[in-house]
C-alpha cells in the first residue's frame, strides 16, 4: 500500500512549501541588506544576502528551484521596494549570476565558495554592464575596480556561510 | 553527493580573479590623464560642460524633476546636495581625472570628467560663482 508521503499530490504540496519557505527567506534577507548603510556609497555593490539562499536551494534541492526562487525573489523585491529602474538591474544581475553559478556547480569541479564568489562577481558586473546600457554612458567602467575585489570577498562570504547552512539542513 | 566547500580549483579561481583585479587597476592607472572639463549628462544626453579651472557652483535639473548642485572648486567636481533619496551620489566624494564619474540614478545624472575640451553648451542655471 502506498504511504501518504509518497502520494505524488503530497510531494507537489511540499515543493510548493519548501519554496514558498526559501522564496521568503530570499526576500527577508533581501530587505535586512536595503538597512545595512555600509554597502550603500557605490551603485551596484552589495552584500548578497539572498544568495545564500540561491545557494542552499541550488545545492539542497536542484537547479529548477534555484532559478524560480530567485526570480520570485527579484519580482518581489522590485513590487515591493524597487523602480522599473532597478527592476532591470536587478534582473539583469541576478538572472545572469543565477545561471552562471549552475553552470560552474554543473562542472562539478568547484567547491561552494568558488560558485559563490562567481556568482557574486556576475551579479555586480551584470547590474553594472545594465546601467551603462540604460544610462548610454562609459562612465560607470571607472566602478570596475571596486566592483571586483568586493564581490570576490562578499562571494567567499556569503558561500561560507551558505556552505555552513547546507551542511547542517537534513534531507528534503 | 558529498558537497565539498572550498577546493583546489576554488583557490585557483581566485587567485586568476585576483590577477584580473591587478590588471584592471593597471589598465585604468595607464589610461588615466587629467581631466580638463566637467561634463554633465542626464538621461544620456550631454546637457552642459564646464572647465575643471573655474570655479563655479551649478544646479542641474535631473530626470522626474529631480536636482543635483554641481560644485567646482580648486580642480576638483563634486555634488554637494541631491534631492534623491540616498545621496550616494553626495557621498561619492570628488572627482578630477578623465573617466572618472558621479551617478546619481535616480535623477538620471551622470557628472564625469573629460580629457578634451568639447563645444560651449548653455548652462542650465548659474548660482553663486
Amino acid at each position: 500500500m502506498m504511504q501518504w508521503w509518497e502520494d505524488k499530490d503530497m510531494n507537489k504540496t511540499k515543493t510548493i512549501a519548501l519554496y514558498g519557505i526559501l522564496s521568503s527567506l530570499a526576500l527577508i534577507l533581501s530587505y535586512v541588506e536595503t538597512q545595512i548603510p555600509a554597502f550603500i556609497a557605490i551603485p551596484g555593490m552589495k552584500l548578497g544576502l539572498t544568495n545564500i539562499v540561491v545557494l542552499v536551494a541550488l545545492y539542497h534541492v536542484d537547479e529548477k528551484a534555484a532559478l524560480i526562487i530567485n526570480f520570485v525573489r527579484i519580482i518581489i523585491v522590485a513590487l515591493l521596494f524597487g523602480t522599473a529602474l532597478s527592476f532591470a538591474f536587478s534582473l539583469a544581475g541576478g538572472l545572469l549570476s543565477g545561471l552562471v553559478m549552475i553552470l560552474m556547480k554543473k562542472t562539478d569541479r568547484f567547491g561552494v565558495m568558488g560558485v559563490s564568489t562567481v556568482g557574486a562577481l556576475t551579479h555586480n558586473i551584470g547590474q553594472i554592464l545594465v546601467a551603462m546600457i540604460a544610462l548610454n554612458t562609459r562612465a560607470i567602467a571607472w566602478y570596475l575596480p571596486v566592483l571586483w575585489i568586493t564581490g570576490i570577498i562578499t562571494g567567499l562570504i556569503i558561500g561560507f556561510i551558505g556552505a555552513m547552512v547546507i551542511k547542517k539542513l537534513p534531507a528534503v | 553527493m558529498k558537497k565539498k566547500i572550498l577546493t583546489k580549483n576554488d583557490i585557483f579561481l581566485v587567485l586568476g580573479l585576483l590577477a584580473v583585479f591587478a590588471l584592471i587597476l593597471l589598465i585604468l592607472h595607464f589610461t588615466a590623464s587629467p581631466g580638463k572639463e566637467v561634463v554633465v549628462s542626464v538621461d544620456g544626453k550631454e546637457i552642459s560642460s564646464y572647465p575643471l579651472s573655474e570655479d563655479g557652483t551649478y544646479l542641474i535639473k535631473g530626470a522626474g524633476g529631480g536636482t543635483n548642485l554641481l560644485v567646482i572648486e580648486s580642480g576638483s567636481a563634486r555634488l554637494t546636495e541631491a534631492s534623491c533619496p540616498d545621496h550616494l551620489c553626495v557621498h561619492m566624494g570628488s572627482i578630477n581625472k578623465a573617466g572618472e564619474s558621479i551617478i546619481c540614478l535616480p535623477n538620471k545624472v551622470i557628472v564625469e570628467i573629460r580629457s578634451s575640451l568639447g563645444e560651449d553648451t548653455d548652462y542650465d542655471a548659474v548660482v553663486g560663482g
